[in-house]
This record gives structure tokens, C-alpha cells and sequence, in this order.
């Protein structure tokens, strides 16, 4: 078995095998692996009693539960209207600069994925980033300089 | 017109005062109906935005014939502006889960689910504990109500209440026609009482201190105080509670940085308010509500990049199931911004505001028919801005 079928099966028998599993089997599929497979898309409907399409369907509704191969590191930057008024584009630039790639595209190194999102719910705090699940309000430059590379250093290791 | 005058209230955030095992003791010795009427009584409305009375959507729900009923506390806030219930989930969220199992007793269920939007991912593991916890304290007084914890996936269209259950039962996120409402077929189609997160708070302080309490606050349509989300151009961005019925010069006042030419109200779905209109504009349900959202824009704003931003906003966020949410969105954009490059004259405006007021009937849910909102309100009043 792949590691990925393995990892469908553990999920399908933590949450239940019905529709209502759904999401948080995709949800535990993305956060092992970033991106949903078509190879774990098709497991899943074999464990669920579900048409492929029809997890397909479901998965590529929601921007989280991305279908195309991402990197280790999903880096997503709010882009609404209180952040855009404290400076995302200038935070996206920055990250784009360190990064070398542009929003949208993956490090060659597999390591970062550069997205942009919309309203995060910081916009006190803006501008903001989430890289995975960790939140990153009140960005200057320089601070979202020495996030990344924090993170650049963990991949090294 | 009965107003209040801006003041600043603490009952959300407190937690010294609140032992919330208590309150739920003190609350389940009551019958069902006598918490429905205290809810009822209180005058309480949803604090999401919509503003549906709390106590009649219990009511509808318990009178539903169905051994099977759900609790669902809808956590996907996404509206662009509002933070108000992460702060709450984060700080308070006892208070939350309380007033779910109150909920669950008066209408009889006996599962509730918080979906939490997966912006918010880092609370999960902190919230999961925390509601193992509530449900073995529920578990040892023999109460059976059990919380559970769902997450969305980057979805606003799952706030809106049944996308959020198509979610929660692994369909993609779009919108049920209606009727049946929730309170008669809401998730997995049985009978569903789906409350924002403020809200159940609310509920909590409710059952402690008696409807009269709450009733101190706010006005005749608007009862009480409100979490407000304050963000845009204000020396003091962040959470307030405030009491509701305040004029809207009021609170520029407090919160203004001395230069505010616009407050959007409830978010861009919400309106926007120019400052000839700050003297005449309530916040609350006899004004403008809001389901906390205020961004405030001083007058170094272009409110052409404001409503720029809001229909990209929508555009990328209409589900697309329906032809008027999904074109119009894309048409609205494209329409003022050919506008401002002078491809189209300055009167396509008022085309594009026949294709808002057909969104606002024949869009299927709330995103498409409140797209009108923001376009008219800063059309009309910023006009300029958008053509030159």
C-alpha cells in the first residue's frame, strides 16, 4: 500500500466512513501532503462509496484544498481592503524578492508556495500571512524577511 | 428616532464574573420553554449580520417534530473587516460552548458543531481541549450534549447558513434554495439552529443575568450591546463593545483619525457612509446593521480602489451556481473599472446599477443581493472618484 492509501484509510476510520467525512479527510490529506493527488482523490471515493468526480467536485470548490502540487510551505498573503490600505502589496514584493518566484508559482525547490487570500480576519493587524496554519500579523519587510528565513533554515536541516 | 450616546461596555470579554458551569446549572433548571421566553423576552438578534431574532429561530426549531436536531455555531466569519469572533473563540470560548448546550436543552438536540473557517486553523488544537473538557463536565452531570469541532476550507460562501451545511456534509459550498429554512431542514435536512458565535455568547450572559439586563442596553429595535471589528484609518484599530443604537458621528468621533471621509458599515457587503450622512446614521437595526464590520477611510482613500477591491472580492468569491451572483459580480467590476479608463461614458454607471438591483432579486442568497450595497452607496456618493 502507498503511503498515501494508508494515510486515506487511517483518516476514513478516524471520521467515519459517510459523505459527511468528507472535508475532514481532504483536510487531513492536504495537511500531510499538501495538495490532493489525483491518486488520493480516487482512494478516497473507493473508502467513501463516492464517485471520483464527485470528490473532485468537492475539493476543487474550496481554495484550501488545493489540486495542483504545492510546496512545503503555503505561503498566503491577505490581499483585502485593510491590508491592501497597510502595505500587502509591499509585503508581497518582498516575498517575492527573497522567494524568486512570483504569487502563484512554487520554489523549485519544492520548499515555498507564494499565494495571496482574502480577508484573513486581522485587519487591525494587517498586513498578515499565514504560512500553513500559523498566522503572521503586523508584516513590515523586515520582519517578513526574517519569518522566511526561519523557515528556509528549518528546510536545511 | 431614539439614539444612544457611544459608550463602551465590558460583558463579552469579561471572565472573572462569568462561571459558566453555573450558569449552565442555573439555566437547565429551567424548562425549555421558560429559556426560549427569556431569549425572546431579551429581544436578542443574530450578531452575525442577518439579524434574525434569537429567540424565535429557537422557538421554530423546537416545535419541529424530529428525534434527530442540531446545534450548529457558525464560525467561518469572513466578512472582509470583522475579527470579532476569533477574539471571542480565543478568550472566551466557554462562553460559546454554553450557549450552545443552552441551545441544545431548549430545542432538543443533542449534538452541536462550531465550524470554524480554516483561516483560523491555529485555534483548533487549543479549542479541541478545551471542548474535551466542556463535554466530560457535561458528560458528569449527566447532561447529553456533546460539542464538536468541523473546519471550512477557504470558503466565504460558507458563512452563509446552508453553503455551511452543504460544507459540513462534504458537498461543494453552494447555497440551498428557500425554504425549508434551517429551523426545519438545516444540516444533514434536520430541523437546525444555526447561531453565530456572538451571538451564543450573548445567550450565556442572558441565561446569568436575566433578559432585563440586557434589555438596560441598546434601543427598542436594537437590544443591547455589540462586538465592533474597527479597522481602516483609526489611531485604535481593533475590538469594542459597544453599546447598539449610536449615532454614526459618534463613533467617528472615538474612533476617526479627524480626516474620515467614509465609514463602511457590516463589511463590504455592508454600506458605505459618506460624512454628509455620519448625523443621520444609526448603527443598529433601525439604521444601518452590522454584523460588527467598521472600516473607516480618510480622505488619502480613492474609493474607486475600495469598491475595486470589494467586486474582487466577490467576484472571487461567488460560488457561481447562480447566473446573476456569478456574471453580475465579473460585469460590475469590469464595468467601472472601463468607466474610469473613459472606454465607457460616465451614464454606464447607471446601467451597472440595473445590473446590481436585478442581483439583489435574482440572486439566489446574500452574497449576490447585497452586492448592491456597497455599489450604490459609493457610487452615489463618491461618483468622481470612480469616473476621474
Amino acid at each position: 500500500m502507498s503511503s498515501t492509501e494508508t494515510l486515506v484509510k487511517d483518516l476514513v476510520s478516524k471520521y467515519g466512513k459517510s459523505r459527511n467525512s468528507l472535508m475532514p479527510v481532504l483536510q487531513g490529506i492536504v495537511q500531510e501532503e499538501r495538495y490532493l493527488s489525483e491518486e488520493a482523490m480516487i482512494f478516497i471515493a473507493k473508502e467513501l462509496d463516492l464517485s471520483a468526480a464527485d470528490v473532485y467536485g468537492t475539493a476543487s470548490f474550496y481554495t484550501f484544498l488545493d489540486t495542483v502540487p504545492r510546496g512545503k510551505n503555503i505561503i498566503r498573503v491577505c490581499k483585502t481592503i485593510s491590508c491592501h490600505m497597510t502595505g500587502k502589496d509591499l509585503i508581497i514584493e518582498t516575498l517575492e524578492d527573497i522567494l524568486k518566484v512570483k504569487v502563484g508559482q512554487t520554489t523549485h525547490d519544492k520548499n515555498f508556495t507564494l499565494l495571496t487570500a482574502n480577508c484573513l480576519g486581522w485587519c487591525h493587524k494587517g498586513p498578515v500571512m499565514l504560512i500553513n496554519d500559523e498566522v503572521y500579523p503586523e508584516l513590515t519587510p523586515s520582519r517578513t524577511t526574517e519569518i522566511v528565513e526561519e523557515y528556509m533554515k528549518n528546510a536545511t536541516h | 428616532m431614539e439614539t444612544k450616546v457611544i459608550k463602551k461596555v465590558d460583558t463579552i470579554f469579561d471572565v472573572v464574573e462569568c462561571n459558566y458551569i453555573q450558569v449552565l446549572e442555573k439555566t437547565l433548571a429551567k424548562t425549555a420553554d421558560e429559556i426560549i421566553l427569556d431569549i425572546i423576552d431579551s429581544g436578542l438578534k443574530g450578531r452575525g449580520g442577518a439579524g434574525f431574532p434569537t429567540g424565535l429561530k429557537w422557538k421554530f426549531t423546537k416545535n419541529e417534530e424530529n428525534a434527530v436536531k442540531y446545534v450548529i455555531c457558525n464560525a467561518d466569519e469572513g466578512e472582509p473587516g470583522t475579527f470579532k469572533d476569533r477574539e471571542i473563540l480565543d478568550r472566551v470560548p466557554e462562553k460559546v460552548f454554553t450557549g450552545m448546550a443552552i441551545c441544545g436543552y431548549a430545542i432538543g438536540a443533542k449534538e452541536g458543531y462550531i465550524y470554524l473557517r480554516g483561516e483560523y486553523n491555529f485555534l483548533k488544537q487549543d479549542l479541541q481541549m478545551k471542548i474535551d473538557l466542556f463535554n466530560s463536565q457535561l458528560a458528569d452531570r449527566d447532561f447529553d450534549f456533546k460539542v464538536f469541532l468541523r473546519s471550512g476550507s477557504g470558503a466565504y460562501i460558507c458563512g452563509e447558513e446552508s453553503a455551511l451545511f452543504d460544507s459540513m456534509e462534504g458537498l461543494r459550498g453552494e447555497p440551498r434554495n428557500k425554504p425549508p429554512y434551517p429551523t426545519v431542514a438545516g444540516y444533514n435536512l434536520k430541523p437546525t439552529a444555526i447561531n453565530n458565535v456572538e451571538t451564543l455568547v450573548y445567550v450565556t450572559m442572558i441565561c446569568r443575568m436575566g433578559p432585563e439586563s440586557f434589555k438596560a442596553l441598546g434601543t427598542k429595535d436594537s437590544r443591547g450591546s455589540k462586538v465592533f471589528s474597527v479597522s481602516g484609518d483609526t489611531p485604535t484599530p481593533g475590538i469594542y463593545e459597544l453599546e447598539l443604537g449610536m449615532p454614526l458621528n459618534q463613533f467617528v468621533d472615538e474612533f476617526g483619525d479627524g480626516d474620515t471621509k467614509a465609514v463602511q458599515v457590516g463589511g463590504a457587503s455592508g454600506h458605505c457612509v459618506p460624512r454628509k450622512k455620519y448625523n443621520d446614521t444609526i448603527i443598529g437595526f433601525e439604521g444601518i446593521p452590522t454584523g460588527g464590520s467598521m472600516m473607516i477611510f480618510n480622505s488619502t482613500r480613492s474609493m474607486y480602489n475600495v469598491l475595486h477591491d470589494y467586486l474582487e472580492f466577490f467576484t472571487e468569491e461567488s460560488c457561481g451556481q447562480c447566473t446573476p451572483c456569478r456574471v453580475g459580480c465579473q460585469q460590475l467590476l469590469k464595468g467601472i473599472e472601463a468607466v474610469k479608463k473613459g472606454d465607457k461614458k460616465p451614464s454606464y454607471l447607471e446601467d451597472l446599477k440595473k445590473l446590481a438591483a436585478t442581483m439583489k432579486i435574482a440572486s439566489k442568497c446574500g452574497l449576490g443581493q447585497s452586492v448592491s450595497n456597497p455599489f450604490n452607496s459609493i457610487v452615489d456618493n463618491f461618483r468622481e472618484e470612480i469616473i476621474y
